[in-house]
């Protein structure tokens, strides 16, 4: 019986042992239970937390049901983005074509609950039937005058990557429809943090204290009106790169935007952006007020966190996520408690991410490029680990194996950034490779 | 009274799609595992939204269309997924669903599953059973229905029949059954098996997902979690003395009781959902006829008291409102169990097209003389908009509905299934006294906390 698929060998990849470059970036294996799921899934959660809009779903009705309010991602305002549209394609609209269906739908859910905008997804059988949403967002925009994005986010036309892509492409349209207010010189645009349990306000509290204006956050609690005007700040700032770097990297094509690539996770990390942000503005006064920022949360938080080193320390790790990006970051927050990682994995890492995490790693560390259940399983078991941190979909089987736990995907409502998210996510390690329910388990 | 749903689209949805109907099915066959012909992202989904509701791993297989697939169809995807699952996951059985993708091109699944085994030729392969599901026809429950169906359509065919044990260890004579128990909780199907037992009888259930998706701790990664309807009980359905058939919404439905009676001549006892005393009155009445015993004193002790937990209960209840949704079966059965009590179940409502619920539901209001508002077709948004006029008591239903509880501060009684936000969704009972004791218990506790909660006293008893 094979634990790791011949398709998948090259996948695998054990630091000390093997000479290949990880394979990466290719299709998942037919018939391997990969946690990835589709471009739809990428492009839905890269748009979800854009508050005041309507998310229509074109389409059979599962891919809505599924998307349903499933995120920690916080909003200050509108709720609208919580509730999931579907056009609930029957079979005469798959036969017929799904068009009008989808304009009726449109005209009736904008008049209904009046959004700022709308997406429409594309799903799997939309361009199969012969759909022309494009032609119909833009009638209905027409007709509503507000923006209504077609996302070309069929499930099957690639990975989940692809849908970020699609995702950037639809925010892409909004910016610069918007003539910003007021242009100062000193502003930022935070990308790529999506506010789960509200950690988008806590950067951008840190921003504000620095002296920085942020003009738009993408996408947690974001606006349409704020994403139109995004073309007014002086830098991108870009957190969880593999989701949106497209767009940032768009921007600056267009409009000359510069942008930087930084991980809020860890207390190191987020020392590090704040100040690399601080440093582009080349202003004392700012580079000085960062400092003292960082010092301040330093000095509140560390010490808390260190207090659980002792009895962290030794414990061994498996880490899998969506982007290998947040792989670095935990590497790093792990070791500031004295743990070690013996398992890593992300399912949409690419060849440079892979090669930063076989420097990162110790030797005999296992890494992993779109993983299943059966080999996360096989690795963390041999490696004996204390704790899982990964999405939903590894929780029941880390709990079966007598594996502690930690949620670290967009289901959470637990804050892991910045300086306090870092002593919460070092507390939720604690809870869950303390507890005393393991010695009951079979393996221990 | 109809309430229709009023809009085209479709606003938080109050249905979930039919590949996921299958893949739950397919959990209950001992050594099997499904793929969904399709995306990726299908699997994935279904598998997120079991593993919040059962929390245990449930691993479903995805045959992964990537562009060219659906462009030259997916023989060649679902070929190798066929050969990857046997490769790392050793099944017994394969079950193979398709979704609305593998569907919209037109893939003759039936016929690739053809040349593929005939490309096997004597090399055994795992039992590839197959069923049709795509998203645009039906909800999930169309999908569970069909799958079973077609689970007991395959092995019914097979040349190689069995025969499941006559004799029970003291060699008395044991009347065969099937029991298709509808998407109910591991629970109920445990508390299910229980009985049929108790009645000195020997069942086959599809599926039976007791052991599967609510098992024990494991010391190794089990690839297929253990349980679940052996192949040779299976394979031993033709021979049955009698199938019973859980839920109204099957009477026109093409189900896998009425194949049996057609082709075997296996007489099918169709019945609603056990929920309250009189539809569980007729599931034992039917297993009395069937075994040819009498209802253990068990069951009869547990009837007793929960008629007289009735009593002790029914002031609080009498004149209460209560709004239900989720699936029409259960719908139909937890409004009958509401009239017996006393509690008017003013609002009922499915996603389903739910064609026996409306005729059942009226049949109920004309029985118990109380007027029934029923919405088929149902979305979230229409339910919360009948909820806002008709201010309930409670809310009977899965947890989806605790935006609106929340919102009006209606309590809501989750049951069913998805059970998000609660812990022990898979334990809980609906069915037969026991289940119904358990409902009524939660029922009437809700009502005197909220009637505590309320009160400015704070009276220590109630």
């Amino acid at each position: 019986m094979a634990e790791v698929l011949i398709q998948r060998e090259q996948q695998v990849f054990r630091k000390g042992a093997d000479k290949f470059d990880i394979s990466c970036e290719k299709n998942s294996t037919a018939g391997s239970v990969s946690q990835r799921a589709c471009v739809f899934c990428g492009s839905r959660v890269v748009l979800y937390p854009i508050v005041d809009v309507l998310h229509l779903v074109h389409g059979p009705i599962g891919c809505a049901a599924y998307t349903w309010d499933i995120r920690g991602a916080l909003s200050s305002g509108s709720e609208l983005y919580r509730m999931s549209f579907s056009t609930d394609l029957q079979e005469t609209d798959v036969v017929y074509g799904g068009e009008k269906k989808l304009y009726q739908s449109l005209i009736e859910l904008i008049d209904k609950y009046k959004p700022n905008a709308a997406f429409v997804y594309a799903t799997c059988i939309i361009g199969i039937i012969g759909d022309d949403i494009d032609a119909v967002c833009k009638r209905v925009a027409k007709e509503k005058g507000l923006p209504v994005l077609p996302v070309h986010s069929e499930g099957f036309k690639g990975t989940k990557k692809d849908g970020y892509k699609a995702a950037c492409k639809a925010l892409f349209k909004l910016v610069g429809t918007l003539e910003p207010e007021d242009v100062k010189r000193i502003s930022i645009n935070i990308l790529g943090d999506f506010n789960i349990a509200g950690e988008t306000w806590m950067i951008r509290n840190y921003y504000e204290q620095m002296g920085i204006k942020v003009v738009t956050t993408i996408t947690g609690d974001s606006r349409v009106a704020d994403i139109c005007k995004a073309h007014g700040a002086s830098l991108n700032v870009v957190q969880c790169s593999g989701s949106i770097m497209p767009l940032a990297k768009m921007m600056k094509e267009k409009y000359g935007i510069p942008f930087i690539r930084v991980s809020y996770f860890g207390i190191e990390d987020t020392s590090d952006a704040l100040l690399k942000v601080a440093e582009f503005f080349k202003d004392e006064k700012i580079i000085a007020r960062t400092k003292k920022l960082i010092e301040k949360e330093k000095k509140m938080y560390a010490s808390e966190i260190f207090k659980y080193k002792d009895e962290l320390k030794g414990k061994k790790a498996t880490i899998y996520v969506g982007g290998a990006f947040k792989a670095f970051s935990l590497i790093k927050a792990l070791d500031k408690v004295g743990m070690s990682v013996a398992v890593v994995g992300s399912q949409t890492g690419n060849q440079e991410d892979y090669v930063k995490l076989r420097e990162m790693c110790d030797a005999g560390t296992v890494i992993l490029d779109d993983s299943n259940p059966i080999e996360l399983a096989k690795f963390s078991l041999e490696k004996n680990v204390d704790i899982f941190i990964g999405g939903v979909k590894e929780r029941p089987m880390a709990y079966k194996l007598g594996i502690g736990f930690c949620d670290h995907n967009h289901h959470r409502k637990e804050a892991l950034t910045g300086f306090e998210g870092m002593l919460n996510f070092i507390r939720e390690v604690y809870s869950s490779v303390m507890s005393p329910v393991w010695k009951f388990t079979l393996r221990r | 009274m109809n309430k229709k749903h009023t809009t085209i689209a479709t606003k938080n949805p109050c249905k979930l799609c039919s590949p996921l109907g299958a893949s739950l099915v397919f959990k209950g066959i001992q050594g099997a595992i499904p793929i969904l012909h399709g995306s990726q992202g299908c699997a994935t989904y279904i598998r997120r939204y079991f593993i919040s509701h059962f929390r245990e791993p449930v691993d479903v297989a995805s045959s992964n269309f990537v562009e060219t697939t659906s462009i030259f169809g997916g023989a060649k995807n679902l070929y190798e997924a066929l050969e990857n699952i046997k490769e790392q996951y050793l099944p017994e059985v394969i079950g193979v669903a398709t979704t609305c993708l593998s569907e919209t091109i037109g893939d003759d699944v039936p016929m690739y599953l053809r040349n593929f085994l005939k490309a096997k030729g004597t090399c055994p392969f795992p039992d590839i059973v197959y069923v049709s599901t795509p998203s645009y026809s039906g909800t999930h429950m169309n999908g569970f229905h069909s799958t079973v169906k077609a689970i007991v359509e395959y092995y019914s065919s097979l040349l190689k029949k069995s025969n499941l044990p006559v004799v029970n260890e003291n060699g008395e004579k044991m009347k065969r059954i099937a029991i298709f128990p509808n998407f109910v909780s591991p629970e109920d199907i445990r508390h299910l098996k229980e009985i049929v037992l108790d009645f000195k009888m020997s069942a086959v259930f599809v599926p039976d997902y007791s052991d599967t998706l609510d098992g024990a701790n494991w010391d190794d990664y089990q690839k297929i979690p253990k349980g679940g309807t052996s192949r040779k009980e299976l394979s031993s359905l033709w021979r049955v003395d009698a199938s019973i058939e859980l839920g109204n919404s099957l009477d026109v439905f093409n189900s896998a009781g009425k194949f049996l009676d057609e082709e075997f001549k296996i007489k099918r006892y169709g019945l609603a959902l056990p929920i309250g005393i009189n539809l569980t009155d007729a599931f034992f009445n039917s297993l009395k006829i069937i075994s040819g015993r009498k209802t253990p004193d068990k069951y009869i002790a547990q009837r007793g008291r929960l008629i007289d937990a009735y009593c002790d209960a029914h002031k609080y209840l009498f004149g209460k409102r209560a709004v239900v949704f989720g699936e029409e079966d259960l719908v139909v059965s937890m409004a009958r169990f509401l009239c017996e009590i006393g509690v008017i179940p003013v609002f009922c409502s499915s996603g389903e097209k739910g064609k026996m619920m409306e005729k059942n539901l009226r049949q109920i209001s004309e029985e118990y003389g109380k007027e029934i508002i029923i919405n088929t077709k149902a979305d979230f948004v229409d339910i919360e908009e009948q909820v806002e006029t008709l201010k309930p008591d409670f809310l009977i239903g899965n947890s989806k509905g605790y935006t609106f509880s929340r919102r009006l501060g209606i309590p809501l009684i989750r049951v069913s299934f998805p059970i998000h936000d609660r812990f022990g969704a898979l334990r809980i009972s609906h069915l037969a006294y026991k289940g119904t004791q358990e409902l009524l218990d939660r029922i009437v506790n809700t009502i005197i906390v909220k009637k505590q909660a309320e009160s400015a006293v704070g009276y220590t008893y109630m």
